[in-house]
């Protein structure tokens, strides 16, 4: 027993056994056997063990999944877009414009404070603001911008991106603020010496250093929004769907056979963008 | 010190208007919860009253809110336990390379990637397929440990890669037991950073909706009994209770963060005058 409690390896693999086996029962088996189930039949009582393509064949020739699919690669791409920016500005503020440590950390908890409490909590709060009789259809009536009140602004496509950026900016602030805290000032002095001016310094200096942190902000994004189902149902009223919806409506119909080849479809998705992005980064180096 | 260039000040009001976005709702709704009895869900405001607040402690037609509070509370301190003691375990052993370490931590990010629904539907085949009933504390718990054991984790790889290995080096030579290295050594040192990885486990833990919603049977954690009356409240009564969890969990946050820099100051304070001493 001494012998082996000296052996490292046996030591790192029992530390990491507790891991392991979370892991194996709450990830691996449970995706193994949404793979299986893929696979099966359902009645409209229960779901039969059976090895057929079926599931697969109809999610890939109903036109709605293509629609869903769309949608859900939209959703990603214009929040991605809309957080890289928000979020690198902030980090950018923050990182190069705020001079001291104290300061620096106390503005960085006051933009992460939000990512511990309610998701759902901070969506329902876009209620007062976006409604018909809402806070911005009432401001812009009283400055005479508009004379009825806007219709798309809460259950619809726009409501559910706002409700997106407004949840994860966090996760391209925290990642790309990380990485520009580790860039060596003495470079842009360096580049500020030899000329270049700050629009010059940001782009040759400061971004492509800065990439890891975009990368990494970039997977957490594409894959929050890929992933979701409640914020499009809530925000869009019901009225959009993106591939989480198509899962958890079939679900709540008791379809599980058709709901996992469609997770199982997603989840080749959202790997493969993972995969992709992963290319850029060595996510290990960078913590 | 140079003045501030141009470009501070625009990028200061750009921050301004970001934390207004973060912020401006939630406060919104605070301030919609105090409503007036006949007020609706959103301005003009009612008259003052506390009467959403009372709605909320007395009716229980809409379900059982302290239930499910007391459940996610529990529930949040399991998933913080164990996620704090797993994630430094598995830090530690991460230290070295190991048969099967890159597969592991291919698991890891998988865990942290994978959409919500998936384990949501996995899980929930898994048990309902093995004849075990879904419960909050067995399907639920496990199910919320594969969303904050990734973090838990990648906050212990960052620590890890920046420990100074030579102060563990130190105790070696001095004669400490693995045991007494870590409990007195390596502990201590990374101390702040658990207090991080448990925050991180409780606040995920108590807001999880995705990943509890097909694996918590019949009790309700809160986020999900919040989810439940969105469809069906539509009176302030959903902000008044918005308005509790939000204050409830910065309330947390604050304790979280006052342990933090107490520890700080004691550690500044009772830090070892080696070095110092007498020449």
């Amino acid at each position: 027993m001494k012998k082996l409690r000296g052996n490292p390896v046996i030591s790192s693999l029992l530390m990491v056994s507790p891991l392991a086996t979370v892991l194996l029962i709450f990830l691996v088996l449970p995706i193994a056997l949404i793979v299986i189930v893929s696979f099966w039949r359902a009645t409209e009582f229960s779901i039969i063990p059976a090895f057929e393509f079926d599931n697969y064949a109809f999610l890939f020739g109903s036109p709605v999944t293509y629609t869903v699919f769309f949608n859900t690669f939209k959703y990603a791409l214009i929040t991605w877009a809309c957080t890289l920016v928000i979020g690198f500005t902030v980090a950018y503020y923050l990182a190069f414009h705020i001079r001291t440590l104290t300061w620096q950390i106390a503005l960085f908890l006051l933009c992460t404070i939000p990512f511990w409490t309610s998701n759902i909590i901070r969506m329902i709060s876009w209620i007062p603001f976006l409604g018909r009789n809402g806070i911005a259809n009432s401001t812009l009536k009283s400055w005479g911008v508009i004379d009825e009140p806007i219709e798309w602004l809460l259950f619809s496509d726009f409501a559910v991106i706002l409700a997106f950026v407004h949840l994860y900016t966090l996760f391209m602030v925290v990642p790309i603020f990380n990485t520009m805290m580790r860039i060596d000032k003495s470079l842009i002095e360096a580049a500020r010496d030899a000329g270049a001016n700050g629009a010059q310094i940001l782009w040759n200096v400061i971004i492509p250093l800065t990439k890891p942190g975009i990368m990494i902000g970039t997977i957490f994004v594409v894959t929050l929004v890929m992933g979701d189902f409640i914020t499009v149902r809530f925000m869009s009223g019901s009225q959009s769907a993106n591939v989480g919806r198509l899962i958890s409506n079939d679900i709540a119909l008791l379809q599980y056979p058709s709901a996992s080849a469609t997770a199982i479809v997603l989840l080749l998705t959202v790997l493969i963008t993972i995969a992709i992005l992963l290319r850029f980064v060595d996510i290990r180096k960078e913590l | 010190m140079e003045p501030r260039p141009r470009s501070f000040y625009i990028l200061s009001c750009f921050f301004a208007l970001f934390i207004l976005f973060l912020y401006g709702p939630t406060i919104t709704i605070g301030i919609l919860s105090f409503q007036g009895e006949g007020g609706g869900l959103t301005f003009p405001m009612r008259g003052v009253s506390l009467y959403w607040f009372y709605d909320l402690f007395e009716q229980q037609a809409v379900g059982d809110i302290w239930g499910s509070f007391r459940r996610s509370f529990v529930l949040g301190l399991m998933v913080m336990v164990v996620t704090v003691v797993v994630s430094v375990m598995g830090g530690l052993a991460f230290r070295r390379k190991f048969p099967g370490s890159s597969i592991l931590f291919y698991l890891i990010i998988t865990s942290l990637v994978i959409p919500s629904i998936l384990i949501s539907l996995g899980v929930g085949l898994l048990f309902s397929q093995s004849g075990l009933n879904v419960h909050w504390s067995t399907s639920g718990f496990g199910s919320q440990l594969t969303w904050t054991l990734p973090f838990g984790l990648l906050i212990m790889f960052a620590v890890f890669n920046r420990f100074d290995k030579s102060y563990e080096e130190a105790a070696r030579d001095l004669g400490a037991t693995p045991w007494q290295t870590l409990r007195h050594v390596v502990l201590p040192i990374i101390a702040p950073s658990l207090i991080g990885v448990a925050l991180f486990g409780f606040t995920l833990s108590y807001d999880e909706f995705a990943r509890t919603l097909l694996t918590s049977g019949s009790y309700n954690t809160l986020p999900l009994e919040i989810y439940g009356m969105t469809t069906n409240v539509t009176s302030p009564v959903l902000y008044a209770l918005g308005t509790l969890t939000t204050v409830f969990s910065l309330m947390i946050i604050g304790v979280f963060l006052c342990v933090a820099l107490i520890a700080n100051r004691r550690r500044a304070r009772q830090g070892s005058d080696a070095g110092k001493g007498e020449i």
